[in-house]
Parts: C-alpha cells; structure tokens; sequence
C-alpha cells in the first residue's frame, strides 16, 4: 500500500452555526488521484478547501478535528499557512487567471515567493506549461494576456500556475466543469500524467470522469462520509445502498 | 378563456396608449434636464467667452479686480487640489482597502461606514467652520494653503473611500483565492492583485473628487481664501486665492461689481472647463486602465 500522504480524523465544519462535515475520517494515499463525489451540497467541496485552509477566508467558520499532511495537522496554531499552500495547491472550478500576461500568471506563485532569479522563472514557467500541456499552444505568445485565451485553456494555464510552485498535492474542484468534452478530455489526461508526481484531489460531479481518473473515490452525502474505496469498487460494488442508489442514477 | 392570439382591439389599445403617454412624458422630462443643463452652459459661455484670452489666464487682477486676469486663483486652486489630493488620496485609498478587505465585517465596521455615509452629506460649510477651527486656530496653521488643503481633503475623503471600497469589492473573489492558494499574502494579493484590478475605479473616483476640491467654495472661505492677493504664495503657510472664492468675490462684494462682471462670467466659464477637463480625464482613464474580464 502507498504511504498516506494527507489523512483527515473525525472532522467536523461549520458555516456559523451550520454543520456542514461532520465526522470525517479519510485517507489520502501519496500520488494517487481520490475523486469526491456526491450531490450538490454535500460537503465535498468544503472538504477539498479545508485541506488548504481555503475556508479560513470565509467569516464565520470553523473547524473541529484533525486534517495531518505527512503527520502534521494542518490547523495548528504554528502552522504557516503561507508555507502549507504551497504545498497544497489548488485548481478552481472557473478558470481563474489574473489580467495579466500567461509567463505572469505561471510565475505569480514563484514571484510572490520570492523568486527573482529571471533564468529560473522562465525555465520553471516553461516546465509548467509543458507539464499542463499548453507550452506548444501559447509559446509563441507568453506575453499577451491570459484571457484572451479560451476556457479550456484558460484552465490549463490555471494548472501550470499551481504546478509552477512545486507542490505534493493538488486539489481540484470541478476543474472541467465548465469546459467542453475535448477540454475536458485533455484536462483528464493531464491528471493521469500528473499523478505520477503529485496527489491529486478532485471534485466533480460527472461520475464518468470520476470512473475514468481516479484511484480512490469517496461518496459524500448531506456533511458525512458515506463510503470511500477504490474506485473500481464504488461503482461496481459500493457496500452503501446510498451510494449505489447515487452512481445509479436514482437520486442526487 | 380569453384567447391569447385575439386581435380584438378594446383592451391592448387602452394599454398602448398609456404606454406612449408615459413613454412622452419619460421623454419631455429627460429633455427638459438636458435642456436646463444646455441653458446654464450656453449662459456662461456667452457671457463668459469673450473675456477669455491668454492674459485672463496668465495675468493677475487689475484696476479692483475689474480688469486683468485671474491668474493667482487658478495657481492657488492648483495648489489646493494638489495638496488636498496629497493628504485624501493616501488616508481614502487605504481606508477603503481596510475597510473592504481587512477589518472583521461586523459592528464596528458598520459604524465606520455609517459615519463615512453622514460624512459625505455633512454641508461643506460646516467642514469649513471645522477648518477654520481645528486646523486654523487650533493647530495655528493660520488662514494658509495648508489649512484649506485639509479642510477640503476632509470634505472628499467619505467619497474616495466609498469609491475606493466599491472598487475593490468588484474585484472577483475567485481571482483573490487563486492568489492566495498560489502562497501569496494577503498583502500581496492585495497589492498585486486587487489594487490593480481596482486601480481604474479607484482612479475615477479621485479624478472626481479633483473636480470637486476645485470647485468648493464654502470650505476655503475661512481656512485659506484670500480676498485679493496679487502674488503667488511661496509657502503652504500663505494664504491664496482661488477660482471659486474669487467669483464669488468678484460677483458679489467687489468694489465695482457691474464692471467685473464679464470677469466673473469668464471665471465660472474656467471653472467650469477644469471641472469638465478633469471629467474627461476620469472617463479616459478608466477605459485605459479598465481590466476586461
């Protein structure tokens, strides 16, 4: 068995006074993709931001129990969250680009990090934008503007933002969601080739795509875990009515 | 049932003449505005234009203010946008980031807003009165540039605040997290991200504010405006004049108020130019540094 990489003990979260998670107990193995799925509301996407502390930017929410990347809870108080973003990376469900130029975006994090050196930056813009599979696309015009690109590949320059940082895990939410199938094909395969290196969490609400790129795929519903096993398992042979009733089709 | 496709005409006609009756009127009103605006205009530019010359702008008053130009009050109005921008800008911009992006939105905050909102209705001549006050007497800045810079910087910071956080609000929360999940700060997100992105409004809303300082009178009256003064300040210790003031001087408490009339026309005529200048000024701006999205 892999080494577990990220692992979630009894976590509970609250929007003020709701209860969104509750009781979430998970194992994420090292370079392995783990798809969430279940219906809207759910709780998988606030999951998936409580692994990068996304949530702390929402007023009023809270966090109870213990989310240890390589052992060390990442809700502790001495923990940089700065240095932890880092590490966890993140691919939004829009396309999200800056207004700025597409060597800008990929070099934003490593910039803001601290990254001067220019011989660095390009190298390291280049080897991102090779590793999301757009280098060949927008060679030619890395210094016009990211948005002049389409959506599918908007979200390819989104992917070579988060990897130019260099991290272990990448979380995506919904990340083809919005893209047309031959996008969405290419962003699939992108995640194949990048599970090799990275851990991967995504969220997506297309159970297919869940079949096709994942290793391991957890089943939420209303805030718990139901279910999570290898992939191959949930769809075929989940243990859960509930989540056989959900990747049927007979609800959610 | 009615039938939905009937062409009958008694009902649908009793609708459609209330629509054009309203749609007139809707009209009438909107031409009756333009036209009020296009009166006042064409009054000052008629009786404004002809006084208008290099040497009204360039040389000082003359002869009791009936004759010569209006020099120092433009150089003094220059100064006091100048300065004025130079304390509001800085303290409005900053507020409103604070304000939108970092203070706990809650109690507090509301209050701070509250205060900002009554700020920007409190009647010019009171800040004026404030001014005359605080910074004149009570800080001993004496009637000077200074003193009339702070008071109207006072007068336009609830708007540069309020135009500040409207601004940095439009700023897509998806492009912040991005940056922040990217390992920025939250201060480098705000300033390589969010400021940029509101950069255009932000600008906006000082351009307009540069229309306004130019154009108060009452809070210049006791903190800065001097009634003639034939030279240019050397200091922001000194007091100067300035356009508002002086038309309100030359119109209506001159020594000869029937022959510095033309005077006057052509000072509400810059006036008005520099307001409209810096107008434009705001428009192309924000078009230059609007970020599409």
């Amino acid at each position: 068995m892999n080494k577990i990489k990220i692992e979630a003990e009894n976590v509970n979260f609250y929007y003020g006074k709701t209860k969104a998670l509750s009781g979430i107990d998970l194992k994420i193995y090292e370079k392995k993709v783990l798809a969430l799925i279940g219906p809207s509301g759910c709780g998988k996407s606030t999951f998936l931001r409580c692994l990068n502390r996304m949530n702390d930017l929402i007023d009023g929410t809270r966090v109870e129990g213990k989310i240890l990347l390589d052992g060390e809870d990442v809700y502790d108080k001495n923990v940089d969250v700065v240095k932890l973003r880092m590490r966890v990376g993140m691919v939004f469900q829009k396309s999200n680009p800056f207004p700025k130029t597409i060597f800008e975006n990929v070099a934003y994090g490593l910039r803001v990090n601290g990254t001067k050196d220019k011989k660095i930056l390009q190298e390291k813009v280049e080897q991102s934008l090779k590793q999301a599979a757009i280098w060949d696309e927008v060679k030619d015009r890395l210094h016009t503007s990211a948005l002049s690109l389409s959506g599918g590949q908007q979200q390819r320059i989104c992917i070579a933002r988060a990897l130019a940082i260099s991290p272990e895990i990448i979380l995506m939410d919904e990340p083809a969601s919005a893209l047309d199938p031959i996008s969405t094909e290419k962003i699939e395969y992108l995640i194949h080739e990048l599970k090799n290196l990275y851990t991967i969490v995504i969220v997506t609400h297309n159970m297919q795509q869940a079949a096709r790129v994942s290793d391991f795929t957890a089943f939420f519903y209303v805030g718990e875990l139901v279910e999570v096993d290898l992939t191959g398992t949930i769809f075929t042979n989940p243990t859960k009515k509930q989540t056989e009733d959900y990747i049927t089709g007979k609800f959610g | 049932m009615e039938n939905n496709l009937s062409l009958s005409k008694g009902k649908i006609n009793s609708r459609k003449i209330a629509e054009r009756v309203i749609f007139i009127f809707l009209r009438l009103v909107a031409v009756f505005v333009l036209g009020i605006l296009g009166i006042i205009l064409y009054f000052i530019f008629s009786e404004g234009f002809s006084v208008l010359s290099i040497g009204f702008l360039t040389e000082m008053p003359k002869e009791g203010m009936t004759e010569g130009g209006i020099f120092p009050a433009i150089v003094g109005t220059g100064y006091l946008v100048f300065f004025s921008m130079l304390f509001a800008l800085p303290v409005g911009v900053c507020a409103g980031i604070y304000l939108q992006d970092y203070a706990k939105q809650g109690f507090l905050v509301k209050l701070i807003r509250l205060a900002t909102n009554n700020l920007a209705g409190v009647p010019s001549i009171v800040f004026g009165l404030f001014g005359m006050a605080f910074f004149v007497h009570f800080l001993g800045f004496g009637a000077s540039v200074l003193a009339g810079s702070l008071t109207l910087s006072l007068v336009v910071l609830p708007v540069i605040i309020r135009t500040t956080e409207e601004a940095v609000k439009t700023v897509p929360r998806e492009i912040r997290e991005a940056s922040l999940a990217l390992g920025a700060t939250k201060w480098q997100t705000t300033y390589k991200i969010v400021l940029p992105y509101a950069f255009s409004g932000i600008l906006t809303g000082s351009i307009l504010s540069v229309g306004r300082v130019a154009g108060e009178t009452a809070p210049i009256l006791f903190t800065c405006a001097a009634y003639f003064l034939p030279r240019l300040p050397n200091s922001i210790f000194n007091e100067v004049m300035a356009l508002p003031y002086h038309l309100y001087v030359i119109s209506t408490s001159g020594t000869q108020i029937e022959k510095s009339r033309p005077l006057a026309y052509g000072t509400a005529l810059v006036i008005l130019m520099i307001v409209a200048l810096t107008n434009l000024i705001a428009v192309i701006l924000r078009n230059k540094f609007k970020i599409k999205q």
